[in-house]
């Protein structure tokens, strides 16, 4: 017996609609389960203090110092290596062999895992750098982490900005970098940040490559050579060592909302760099 | 008045270079770092002992990881079997029957989706999904199918977005000519949309394959770490990320080489699983 | 009358393919300069070669001399960006950068380096004036320009040429977008302008030539066919193929 065509659409309708509900359906349980478990446990001491006995108890204040501090200074070093490097393979050269050899490397550490970091940056920074556990070899492992996505997304974002622009800026009569800077990026700028937050959102929630190079030490930064744990490698901990079922929550939250904010943030500013540009 | 610095100009240029070549060099300083040491390893104990032995004991002298590259693909076929369905039925629903106030919801949620650490999936995965399969299946709970499903669900936005983007990519001249032949939307999807999005919905699956072989944290914490190759779904084991993130801290000498090797090859699967995709999605691009 | 751009012999390839073959033509100040010819004839190939936009090309062999103001562009160790302030290009589709109205003609002052605000407000102004836009756009100049209509647009990237206070002006198919309304505004324009500055005007349609050039240049793949007087050019050419372009036969 042939089921008629129009029926078999009603079906399948209803499936992927289901289909699309369970998916979304994931994610709220996923942030509702968070937000209830943790929520009763945030205050701000919580947030202002930091953790005593192993993390059983205050809060966690120095590893919101330590996720800052990688962060930041990760994206500051990556980029404008990286915005660099992608106006230099669109504007500045022609495509040869040195070119298709960036790519090629972009390309391919597009896909490299973050422990495969984690194993670099520990045995070239902490060891054989003698740099130690330390924020600087979270950094410098960070930066390389997300060079890559910077070179991509900004290439990208450039490549996207219309050749006729360019032509009007040089035939008034800009020069390249005066092309560069006033029209090309200025169109591309969108993309670019689109690009940095995603990274800063990856570098917020990372934990192997942090925890082989930054370390996990409980104490509040004071140098660049000093250990230091990030939310994310602390929330790893407490989980893994069954310290403190409420704190672990707590810290999920925190770090979820950090990057829900950091997405907020991102949809804000390329909503704003749109409708300024258009 | 005018002026025209090209003194400014060559500067800038030759600081973007600078850029571009310190770039070049971060980018292969990883690579070459991890070849040469993992190299060394094979040349001394022997690439078949390497990769076909069957058991991993690094401070007696076995360096076989046979069991964890047999475990990895497991964790990723397992993660395909539980992403790709949803995945893809997602990315239909939202390029064909959504309209445009669920695309502006699920888009975002969908991101925020991707954005979740794998930690916290790892841990949400401990605390709900391993007793629930303990209870309801047997075993210890920290088994493939566990990881199977925490994997499964951290691969949907991939799946979904690059589908969602092949799909989109069929030119609407394709589906209105199947329109005017009197079919329904569904057969017009199943039969002329996704055969042309085909390529497209192949490559996410692969890059999905990618993202699950590398993930370390969520599997460390919900399969289990056994060094045999396992033998049901309810069965524990370690992965070839596993393996380096849990030994990373304390191992030395040709331990550490050793884990280095499984570095390598970790490496060299996902290249090739990357230049399957980019190939399979490049040739798209020029059909 | 004054030579203003004298070209000699020039020759150009793209790779192996030769777009211009030894052209030889005087262009005349303060007057309008046609150039005419089928689509492929090389009528902005020349255009690129006088504000040096051809840089952008590659595999281009130039041969042959274009003087302008007693150096030669070609030869010489001319410097593009300040040919570029004597040489303002019009282009087929309108360009606007996205920008405000004032902030779009500022740009060329702008680079120049002039930074007073009251300087680069009466240059907007001016420019806005000449190009016949001023009246529509003095309350409106922080409007973005992409709001504009496509004959306001084209209004516009000819006020932002004449900001740079150029010598000579070039316009290649400005019209070639335009309803007949913003064509004859800009004409009009055009005929004012030529009392100060040089224009070469490069059009497909010969009726606009017809209409407001002083002298003609019609293009034949790559071959200069017929140079002269305009009303001598359309009324009594010398050469068949001028004859047949004019009057529809081909093109």
């Amino acid at each position: 017996m042939r089921i008629k065509p129009r029926l078999v659409d009603k079906i399948v309708r209803v499936c992927l609609n289901l289909q699309a509900l369970f998916t979304v359906g994931i994610l709220i349980v996923i942030v509702a389960i968070i937000f209830i478990k943790g929520a009763p446990h945030i205050s701000l001491g919580f947030i202002f203090s930091s953790p005593e006995d192993m993390g059983r108890h205050g809060g966690i204040f120095s590893t919101i110092i330590g996720t800052v501090l990688l962060v930041l200074l990760s994206i500051f070093l990556a980029t404008p290596l990286g915005v660099g490097t992608a106006i230099f393979l669109t504007e500045y050269t022609k495509e040869s062999v040195f070119t298709k050899i960036i790519r090629f490397g972009v390309e391919s550490l597009a896909g490299i895992p973050s422990i495969l970091y984690g194993l670099f940056g520990f045995i070239f920074f902490v060891i054989k750098l003698k740099m130690g556990w330390s924020v600087l070899s979270g950094v410098l492992t960070i930066t390389i982490m997300i060079l890559p996505t910077i070179i991509r997304t900004s290439e990208e974002a450039i490549k996207a900005v219309p050749r006729n622009l360019r032509i009007v800026s040089y035939s008034l009569s800009a020069t390249r970098w005066e092309t560069v800077k006033k029209v090309v990026i200025p169109s591309a700028i969108s993309g670019i940040l689109t690009g940095v937050m995603l990274s800063v959102g990856r570098a917020v929630g990372e934990t192997a490559a942090v925890i082989f190079t930054m370390g996990s030490s409980l104490r509040l930064p004071t140098s660049l050579m000093d250990s230091s744990r990030t939310m994310a490698v602390h929330f790893y901990i407490l989980a893994r060592e069954g310290i403190s079922m409420e704190k672990a929550y707590a810290t999920a939250l925190v770090l979820v909302l950090s990057i829900l904010l950091i997405n907020i943030i991102a949809y804000y500013l390329m909503n704003r760099m749109i409708s300024k540009y258009s | 008045m005018t002026k025209t610095n090209f003194t400014k100009e060559h500067f800038v240029k030759s600081v973007l270079t600078i850029f571009a070549l310190s770039s070049l060099l971060f980018l292969f300083l990883i690579f070459i770092f991890i070849l040469f040491e993992g190299l060394p390893l094979f040349h001394k104990i022997g690439l078949k002992n390497i990769i076909l032995g069957f058991k991993w004991a690094p401070t007696k002298g076995s360096f076989g990881i046979f069991p964890m590259i047999v475990s990895s693909f497991l964790v990723t076929f397992g993660a395909l079997v539980v992403g790709a369905p949803m995945g893809l039925s997602c990315a239909i629903y939202l390029s064909e029957y959504s309209g445009k106030k669920m695309k502006m919801f699920l888009k975002p949620a969908l991101e925020l989706l991707a954005g979740i650490p794998s930690v916290v999936y790892g841990f949400l995965g401990v605390v709900y999904i391993v007793p629930f399969v303990r209870n309801y299946f047997g075993g210890s709970g920290f088994s493939l199918l566990s990881a199977s499903i925490i994997l499964g669900v951290m691969i949907l936005p991939t799946i979904i977005s690059i589908s969602f983007d092949a799909i989109t990519s069929v030119p609407r001249t394709y589906r209105e000519g199947s329109f005017a032949m009197g079919a329904t939307k569904w057969q017009t999807v199943y039969k002329v949309v996704i055969p042309s999005a085909k390529s497209g919905i192949l490559a996410s699956f692969i890059l999905g394959m990618g993202r699950a072989i590398g993930e370390t944290m969520a599997v460390i914490m919900v399969a289990g770490n056994a060094l045999k190759i396992p033998t049901s779904i309810l069965d524990p084991l370690r992965t070839l990320t596993s393996n380096i993130a849990l030994e990373l801290a304390y191992a030395t000498g040709d331990h550490r080489l050793g884990l280095f090797s499984t570095g390598v090859v970790l490496l060299v699967i996902i290249m090739i699983l990357n230049y399957i995709a980019n190939f399979g999605m490049k040739k798209k691009v020029m059909k | 009358m004054d030579i203003k751009i004298k070209v000699e012999k020039l020759s150009v390839s793209f790779g192996k393919n030769k777009v211009l073959k030894d052209i030889d033509v005087d262009v005349y100040r303060h007057m309008i300069t046609g150039f005419m010819g089928p689509a492929g004839s090389g009528k902005s190939t020349l255009i690129s070669i006088l504000n040096r936009m051809i840089d952008f090309e590659d595999n281009v062999t130039i041969e042959g001399k274009v003087v302008i103001n007693g150096i030669d562009i070609i030869n010489g160790n001319t410097n593009s960006v300040e040919l570029r302030r004597q040489i303002g290009t019009v282009f087929a589709v309108p360009i606007p950068l996205p920008r405000s109205v004032y902030e779009n003609i500022a740009y060329g002052p702008k680079l120049k380096g002039i930074r007073d605000k009251e300087e680069i407000y009466a240059i907007v102004k001016e420019s806005l004036k000449k190009a016949f836009l001023w009246d529509e756009m003095k309350d409106r100049l922080s409007i973005s320009a992409l709001k504009l209509s496509g004959g306001q647009q084209q209004r516009l990237c000819l006020a932002r040429t004449l900001a740079l206070m150029p010598e000579i002006i070039l316009l290649d198919e400005p019209c070639s977008g335009l309803d007949p309304i913003s064509t004859a505004k800009i004409e009009d324009a055009l005929s004012e302008l030529k009392k100060e500055y040089t224009i070469i005007l490069v059009s497909n349609n010969t009726k606009q030539i017809a209409r407001i050039t002083d002298y003609s240049a019609f293009f034949y793949m790559g071959d200069l066919i017929e140079y002269g007087p305009t009303e001598k050019v359309f009324t009594y050419p010398s050469e068949k193929k001028t004859e047949d372009y004019i009057s529809g036969k081909f093109g």
